[in-house]
């Protein structure tokens, strides 16, 4: 994956920066020895790596403006950074940018479950938002797999989902409104605790715009009251085009899970050994939860049931108590663990029509005996979105190009069946170069068109999203 | 009045136009003074794609509501997000189509539940102020793939482009529906009950309170026996709140299409807002509306319709409170202003989108 080469100019100029932003921060909020810096060198998408020129990690909002002007008016790039969880690259900085942390920005601002709202600051992590509130029996839907350690910044930036967003929608969906601060230090506010937008949705743009649009420093997310209760439905089938007709069955009964995951013989043998969540040895496994009293819960479930028993399934697991749905969930929650104990992994996000799932799991068959290198797919099977696994060996001359290069594949494939490259995960630099397969140039112009508004010079998240050739003359500019 | 019958012909006309266009679907939402030749979407009509067992949904801008509404009931589906039909209020004729329902992100109660239009659409085409078309977005439900101007699009009033295709994800259908109504309770008190309610786990759907007649309507969806239970546990929730009754079926369905189509104001004699604040604002709203203001609740008290005396200034109304209101009738300017760094944005957007200045002069900002 190729970046941008440093401008020398800026790299020459270390020194000053570092002095200037030393002068509208605590001296530790500065980290620019070399040794230090390297904590910032990637983030999840461990096989890219670069050191920035420095990294800063402001407490306020005040304080990233003052970072952000300083770095607009001496021309350095700024790549902002939640927890660094991005499986895109999102975080990924150049040698000559300043990595923007917004780890110290954790607060809880105001929360009020008369208006089901909580206002934070982004550098808090997911799973504590839903923490700040659960004592009174409130929750924050959107739960991506990195929970406990992801910050709302990176939720918001990718517009990250997970595996209940069949029924309560992904970050673009739950956030009411943002705190940002653009590139040359102007603090906007935009969207509140209301439910909709007086003018433009601004908030709906910036909302996986990748960082590239402002750093958000505070977020207002909608919380939900929680549900009395849920229980999983575990199905074996040995097949999966039937896997996949039942799931088309499951939705157009009327019946809408909150959750209906999918995972494949590799990942079901992989999991076993590695959990032991007693699987049955099968081609496709489905686990299917659905909320509500006890009541009904038990009606939609007999309804789910049925469904599933007019698709021959070869095991029917219905949970009887909280253990046995822990048990059930066992191993969907340990899959990538699991995986990755067989090998290094590349976890691709692609989104599909739910109808193309049999073709498109075929397809991945034969990409995978073409290349030489095993795959397994567990993923999110009421919305379409993803997630094969392809192991590779990082230690192994070439196996990480020959993986790269089947992603690639795989990704053109969800394309071109009507879905599309990522549909949680982000760009970032993972996936930009495919961006000419799913998007026409003046699609992509459009989008770009955005940034020129927003990011007039181009210095916020550069080298992300967008093919850098389509870029290049924005960034020199 | 231009209406071309194809994408490319329609791309064509913006391209070709030498002063503004007027962008419309049905005509039935006329709001705001949008000036210049009327260029019509209705030409662009039909369903590109329907896929029931995906949830989802893609659509030519100029397709009538009702089409969309016939083809989705027939798989016992429907549109998530209850979009409102503005000709009673608005006293329009015609026929809604689902690009005005998306250029104006009309959404009906059960936005508090399911979201707004903004919030079901998955992608878009259209044509931008010189003549190209864009496509983002696409017909599957998760996409974070490159910006998000499908959002930005929603609710543009056609100032951005030109919609000729949108995507939506779908809900099942409805098997019961019924509501709970709260009798003789005063806007403080119904906010009050109705933020109880939506805070319970007990799934309200829509939450509306209208003070002419003292009503709070709370509504409950879904299977029989699911929607008997949470009603007798909501009925326990809010025991205290006053007289209550229920209304099930077809009474039920009535008063949600009437509550969101707001047809108690139509015909009504004044200047027509709609106010958008969070709901424990809403009784301190009230208070400040001028004397003679007639208005209802809606989305547990989030959103909040006024029938006000000619002329009168109904953003004084909001003070400093958190909000907006926007003017559908009336002297008023019809949106609300934005603060300046916001409105550099807006006017950003739209001169990258629209560099001649030609679509929907006027309109937003």
């Amino acid at each position: 994956m190729e970046m941008p080469a440093p401008d020398v100019k800026i790299m020459a100029k270390k020194a000053k920066l570092v002095e200037r932003l030393q002068s509208v921060l605590p001296l530790d909020a500065v980290i620019h020895d070399e040794f230090e810096t390297r904590a910032y060198e990637c983030d999840a998408l461990t096989a890219y790596k670069c050191p920035p020129l420095c990294a800063v990690l402001p407490s306020s909002t005040q304080e990233v403006s003052a970072v952000l002007k300083i770095c607009h008016e001496e021309g350095v790039p700024v790549v902002p950074r939640g927890s660094g969880t991005s499986l895109a690259g999102g975080a990924l900085p150049t040698a000559d940018s300043v990595i923007l942390g917004v780890a110290k920005l954790n607060d809880v601002i105001e929360t009020s479950y008369e208006d089901r709202y909580i206002k934070v600051q982004t550098g808090r992590t997911n799973l504590s938002v839903t923490g700040a509130v659960e004592e009174n029996d409130f929750f924050y839907a959107p739960d991506p797999s990195s929970q406990l350690a992801c910050a709302i910044a990176g939720n918001i930036a990718m517009n990250s989902g997970g595996a209940h967003c069949l029924k309560y929608g992904v970050t673009t969906n739950n956030l009411l409104g943002v705190t940002m601060v653009q590139m040359d230090g102007t603090v906007v506010e935009i969207g509140g605790a209301h439910l909709d937008s007086g003018g433009y949705d601004l908030l709906g743009l910036i909302c996986g715009s990748e960082g590239q649009m402002g750093v958000v420093t505070e977020a207002t997310l909608r919380i939900l009251r929680k549900p009395e209760g849920a229980r999983p439905v575990l199905m074996g089938f040995d097949d999966n085009e039937v896997a996949g007709a039942c799931v088309a069955d499951i939705i157009k009964a009327g019946v809408l899970p909150v959750a209906i995951e999918f995972m494949d013989r590799p990942v079901i043998r992989a999991t076993e050994a590695f959990a032991g969540a007693g699987y049955p040895d099968c081609e496709a496994l489905l686990i299917v939860e659905v909320e509500g009293s006890p009541g009904e819960i038990d009606e939609q479930l007999s309804k789910i049931l049925e469904i599933a028993r007019r698709h021959n399934p070869v095991e029917l697991r219905e949970s009887t108590s909280a253990e046995e749905s822990a048990k059930i969930w066992l191993g969907r929650k340990s899959a990538f663990g699991a995986m990755g104990q067989i090998n290094d992994y590349m976890c691709l996000d692609g989104t599909i029509p739910v109808s193309e799932l049999p073709y498109v799991l075929k397809r991945i068959g034969e990409l995978s005996k073409q290349y030489g290198l095993d795959v397994g797919n567990v993923f999110h099977a009421g919305d379409g979105n993803m997630h094969p696994l392809i192991l590779f060996d990082a230690n192994k001359e070439g196996d990480l190009e020959l993986c790269e290069a089947m992603g690639a594949d795989i990704l053109r494939l969800c394309v071109e069946v009507g879905g599309c490259l990522t549909g949680e995960h982000g760009v970032g630099i993972e996936k930009r170069d495919l961006m000419f397969d799913q998007f026409k140039p003046e699609d992509m112009e459009a989008q770009m068109k955005v940034k020129d508004v927003f990011d007039p010079k181009w210095l916020l998240n550069p080298a992300k999203v967008f093919p850098l050739s389509v870029t290049e003359t924005r960034r020199a500019g | 009045m231009m209406t071309p019958d194809s994408e490319a012909a329609l791309a064509e006309a913006v391209a070709g136009a030498k002063g503004p266009l007027r962008i419309q679907g049905g005509g039935t939402r006329p709001i705001g003074q949008a000036e210049g030749e009327v260029l019509s979407t209705a030409g662009l009509s039909g369903i590109e794609l329907y896929e029931p067992g995906a949830l989802t949904l893609v659509v030519r801008a100029g397709t009538p509501v009702a089409v969309i509404e016939a083809a989705l009931a027939k798989e016992n589906q429907r549109l998530p997000f209850d979009p409102m039909d503005h000709r009673a209020l608005l006293g329009t004729k015609g026929e809604p189509t689902i690009g005005g329902v998306v250029a104006t992100n009309a959404s009906g109660p059960r936005r508090i539940q399911a979201g707004a239009c903004r919030d079901s659409l998955i992608g878009v085409r259209y044509v931008d102020g010189q003549g190209a078309v864009i496509k983002n977005g696409g017909r599957v439900m998760k996409n974070v793939t490159g910006y998000d101007l499908v959002k930005l699009l929603a609710g543009s009033y056609g100032t951005l482009g030109v919609l000729t295709e949108v995507g939506f994800k779908v809900l099942p259908g409805i098997e019961a529906t019924a509501t709970l109504v709260l009798n003789g309770l005063d806007v403080t008190r119904a906010v009050d009950a109705m933020s109880k309610a939506l805070g319970s786990p007990f799934e309200i759907s829509a939450a509306a309170h209208f003070p002419e007649t003292g009503q709070t309507t709370l509504r409950l969806e879904g299977f029989e026996a699911s929607v008997t239970y949470r009603m007798a546990q909501l009925r326990a929730l809010l025991d205290g709140f006053g007289d209550m009754e229920e209304l099930h079926g077809d009474a039920s369905r009535d008063l949600w299409t009437a509550t969101r189509d707001v047809t108690h104001f139509a015909g009504a004699q004044g200047d027509l807002w709609r106010i958008s604040v969070k709901p424990s604002d809403a009784p301190d709203v009230v208070k400040h509306l001028p004397d003679g203001a007639r208005l209802s609740l809606d989305w547990g008290g989030g959103m909040i319709w006024v029938v006000a005396p000619k002329g009168a200034d109904i953003r004084a109304a909001l003070g400093g409170i958190a909000g907006h209101a926007t003017c559908l009738r009336g002297s008023a300017p019809t949106f609300h202003p934005e603060p300046a760094p916001v409105a550099a944005i807006s006017r950003g957007l739209r001169e990258k989108f629209d560099p001649r200045g030609i679509l929907n002069t006027g309109l937003m900002g």
